[in-house]
């Protein structure tokens, strides 16, 4: 390891002590988030892959039967029907802080939420059963791919965090306390022979003062 | 935001859809519906293929969340590789 670049004096002896100090303190501290910030993105990458592998199957499906809907109906008619929804999605997002990660907490707002109607937005004349299907699970999809979004986001900006946090670990680890320890050291070493010296200086003055 | 086909569905629960056929409309569209304050974006992954710098960049971003989803000509697996390398950034190696 290399050891800095400083004067070999009292002054910076305790200077350098002080940082190995915050240095170790700063280390354990960030330790310490990288633990729990990796359990949580564990726990919650989990979950995240879970949800995804549900999700794709439960759209496969959706796609398949409005696929199927489409080439039974006339495009016209198709477009005509889903074009003015009943349902309508929004979302209010509210920032939380995990960890120091800022987190989205996504609240959904459903329109229909709790109402017991229908949730087609056409009348069933012009239109076949299979277009009824799709809707029904895409419907029944739509909550967990909202749930999907929160939760990929989250595990994304955690990833981010987790690295960086990782970096600074190691920097402390691996480079700025070992760098300190050998500084302090080599100062010592230089404080105490310049001492050695000072007495061996001392009792030879002695000694010719003393003939 | 998709092809047409995919996407034609969600219009149905009131979800905005947007569709784009080719690269330059599909980056124009992302950052004008982030611009607009849309919180997730849902891309279909043929799409998202085409445009993967214009994703990343929304990657660290808090607002919107855009997630992948397949269309209908089926998955190309990218959603999941998304969460593979998170795994791997984060954790150094994959542990799924």
């Amino acid at each position: 390891m290399a050891k800095l670049n400083v004067k070999p004096t009292r002054m910076e002896l305790s200077k350098l002590r002080k940082r190995l100090d915050i240095a170790i303190r700063g280390h354990k501290l960030l330790k310490d988030k990288q633990d729990e910030l990796m359990r949580r993105f564990i726990e919650l990458v989990k979950k995240n892959k879970a949800l995804r592998e549900e999700v794709e199957k439960e759209l496969h499906e959706s796609f398949k039967e409005f696929l199927l809907a489409s080439a039974t109906m006339s495009p016209e008619i198709l477009e005509q029907a889903v074009s003015y929804p009943k349902e309508s999605i929004s979302v209010d997002i509210k920032i939380q802080n995990v960890m120091s990660v800022n987190v989205p907490q996504m609240n959904f707002i459903r329109k229909l939420e709790g109402d017991e109607g229908s949730i087609y937005p056409y009348g069933f004349a012009q239109t076949s059963s299979e277009l009824d299907d799709a809707i029904t699970k895409l419907y029944r999809t739509m909550s967990k791919l909202l749930e999907l979004a929160e939760v990929e986001k989250a595990t994304q900006l955690m990833a981010d965090e987790i690295e960086k946090t990782r970096r600074r670990v190691n920097a402390l680890e691996y480079r700025t306390i070992p760098d300190l320890e050998e500084t302090i050291r080599f100062i010592r070493m230089k404080l105490d022979e310049s001492e050695r010296s000072t007495i061996t200086r001392l009792m030879k003055v002695k000694d010719i003062i003393q003939q | 935001m998709g092809d047409k086909d995919s996407i034609l569905a969600f219009k149905a629960l009131g979800v905005d859809v947007f569709s784009v056929i080719d690269k330059a409309e599909a980056r124009k569209v992302v950052d004008r519906i982030a611009a607009n304050g849309y919180g997730i974006i849902f891309i279909t992954e043929q799409i998202a293929s085409l445009i993967p710098e214009t994703i990343e960049r929304y990657n660290d971003k808090i607002i919107p969340s855009i997630i992948l989803i397949p269309s209908n000509q089926g998955t190309l697996n990218i959603g999941m590789e998304r969460i593979n390398k998170n795994v791997e950034k984060a954790v150094g190696t994959n542990i799924l």
